[in-house]
């Protein structure tokens, strides 16, 4: 060992590094899922949507008059809509899951080796990714159970399914950077929790957005959430849904890519006490 | 202040880590103020300092945790800053700068440590096997690490910083807060990678540690190297040798304390509980007579008076006189008025 044996990193080729970085990140998502099982605490976010989705169908729905209800069946409106809360509930668990990592010292020590340093993140939201196909896959066998109808082909079934994840995985980096901005497991639930639930009920999601005040229906309308809410009801009734998509896809990929800067940068910066 | 180019060969060739002029801020504390020392190729340096020094804070800026507000640093000549990532894939790091996941067994912990250190799989599976026979852990290998010790978890923290045979080893306070037994086991452990070549930079708190493990001792205080030597020059600093006399009135401290400063060299300290003043002084049975002669004249009784050899505590108090000793317990009455 007296001759130190240093790597060129100059000579590697660059998917090379590319391919470590996956690697890497990878590892930290198994290291994450491992802990998930583990966390019996964290289960319960999965479990909580399922409530919801009784919740809404048989206690709130009944007051819901179908008539106001575009479409006319409220279990095809509201049901969608939980589909899309439950990736956002569950994706809560990136901001917890980031300032644990913070706070007990794990993050120095990974920061100490050679791994890519994107890996921590991008573990992170791929943790999230694989979390929430397993919950989405739990929300619909639930949904279909309280009378919850598909009415379009596969391809638009699927379709929706992906925008559906595709929100969901934006907002892990929007929660991976609240977690990494607060450092603290517990305020990272609550300053998580106000951004997720004033889009889920400004919103189409929950209740037709003419039933709320003039001034909040443009912004109601138009965020992410409603967007997408509006393009999978479609996609899953065989309604035309193009404008929607197109404006859900572009929610998903913008939120992405910004919180994937900011939570980037907070990590190579937030460290540094 | 002169920007001062370092030299092509700025390090010399056998330096393995250097720190030069190094500089670091947090708002308006300032934690490290031109700190340079140098670590030999093969050998261990221990930094050695009171809560507060600068240690942890030199330690981050060594393992590219943090960057120095001016100076640098180099581990085998890689500039922490410019060339970070290969710094990474050299080093190992261990102790409360680190941590290991409670959530995880101790040998999916390894395994993915080696992951992230760039070996293949078959690579870092037989590592992680050979790491936890070398750490005594194989029977707890499969368990969860929040069901281990506080000695066995430190054990497992310092076998991940060398699971990549890191030539370069940090360890923050390997051992503070461990038992005797436990702190055996784990300088053990250090001294069987510097036997396999290693070189080794920690930081501690304890005398007994880095006079056990250390070839060097760097000593931080308040953001500055104070001095650095063996363990030996550290003591031979305090004049080689300490004069000691206890009283048997505690009136008479403030009176013998001033007899003895005309006998040593150097500031005398006096522990009013203990009733004891002591003094750096130079060696010899002569010395011990003169003195005994003395406090009679003076008519102080003396319960005991002797020479002895310092010891790195009192080094260490000697060459930082005026700031907070390490590890001195606090006097009784202190904790009766609370």
């Amino acid at each position: 060992m007296t001759d130190v044996k240093i790597p060129n990193l100059d000579a590697r080729v660059p998917h090379l590094e590319l391919y470590l970085a996956l690697r890497d990140a990878a590892g930290v998502a198994k290291r994450n899922l491992l802990r998930t099982v583990r966390t019996p605490e964290l289960l319960l976010y999965s479990i909580q949507p399922v409530m919801m989705l009784v919740i809404f169908r048989y206690i709130l729905g009944g007051a819901i008059n179908s008539a106001d209800v575009p479409g006319g069946s409220y279990v095809d409106f509201v049901v969608p809509s939980i589909f899309l809360t439950s990736g956002l509930v569950g994706a809560m668990t990136s901001a917890i899951g980031m300032a644990q990592d913070l706070k007990s010292g794990i993050v120095d020590r990974l920061r100490s080796l050679p791994m890519a340093r994107s890996a921590v993140v991008t573990g992170r939201s791929l943790t999230d990714l694989i979390r929430s196909v397993i919950g989405l896959g739990v929300m619909i066998a639930a949904g279909v159970a309280v009378g919850f109808r598909f009415h379009s082909d596969l391809g638009h079934i699927i379709l929706g399914i992906i925008l559906v994840l595709a929100l969901g995985y934006s907002f892990c980096w929007i929660n991976a950077a609240i977690g990494m901005a607060v450092k603290d497991p517990s305020s990272a639930i609550s300053a998580s929790t106000g951004p997720t639930f004033l889009l889920m009920f400004a919103s189409n999601a929950i209740v037709p957005t003419n039933t709320l005040p003039g001034w909040l229906q443009p912004i109601a309308r138009n965020q992410p959430l409603s967007v997408t809410a509006s393009a999978i009801r479609a996609l899953f009734q065989g309604e035309p849904a193009t404008h929607y998509v197109w404006l859900s896809i572009a929610w998903s990929a913008g939120i992405s890519v910004c919180f994937f800067l900011v939570s980037y940068s907070l990590y190579t910066r937030t460290v540094k006490k | 202040m002169l920007k001062r180019t370092p030299f092509d060969q700025g390090d010399k060739q056998n330096s393995m880590i250097t720190a030069h002029e190094v500089d670091k801020r947090f708002g308006k504390i300032c934690a490290l103020d031109g700190v340079s020392f140098e670590v030999e190729r093969g050998t261990v340096v221990g930094l050695l300092g009171p809560n507060g020094a600068g240690k942890s804070t030199l330690i981050r800026i060594l393992t590219t945790l943090l960057k120095p507000d001016s100076g640098y640093v180099r581990v085998a000549g890689l500039d922490a800053v410019s060339d970070g990532k290969r710094l990474r894939s050299i080093i190992g790091l261990a102790g409360q700068s680190a941590a290991v996941d409670e959530l995880l067994t101790g040998r999916e912990n390894l395994e993915l440590i080696g992951l992230w250190y760039h070996m293949p799989k078959k690579e870092y599976r037989r590592r992680a096997q050979e790491t936890l026979e070398r750490l005594s852990l194989v029977g707890e290998a499969d368990r969860q690490v929040k069901t281990y010790s506080g000695g066995m978890r430190r054990r497992l923290d310092l076998g991940a910083s060398f699971i990549a045979d890191s030539p370069v080893l940090f360890l923050d306070e390997p051992t503070t807060g461990l038992d005797p037994r436990t702190r055996n086991e784990l300088w053990q452990l250090v001294e069987e990678r510097v036997a396999a070549g290693a070189t080794v930079l920690l930081t501690t708190q304890y005398m007994e540690e880095a006079e056990h493990l250390a070839d060097k001792i760097v000593v931080i205080d308040k953001g500055k190297v104070i001095v650095e030597g063996t363990s030996g020059e550290l003591k031979a600093k305090t004049g080689g040798a300490i004069l000691e006399a206890r009283v048997v009135h505690a009136a008479d401290i403030s009176r013998a304390s001033l007899l003895m400063a005309s006998l040593g060299r150097g500031e005398p300290r006096s522990d009013i509980d203990q009733r004891k003043v002591s003094i750096p002084a130079r060696e010899g049975a002569e010395l011990l007579l003169e003195a005994g002669r003395m406090f009679q004249e003076a008519g102080i009784s003396l319960e005991d008076i002797g020479i002895r050899r310092p010891t790195l505590d009192e080094a260490f108090l000697v060459l930082t006189s005026g700031t907070q000793p390490l590890d001195i317990a606090k006097p009784s009455n202190q904790e009766a008025t609370r």
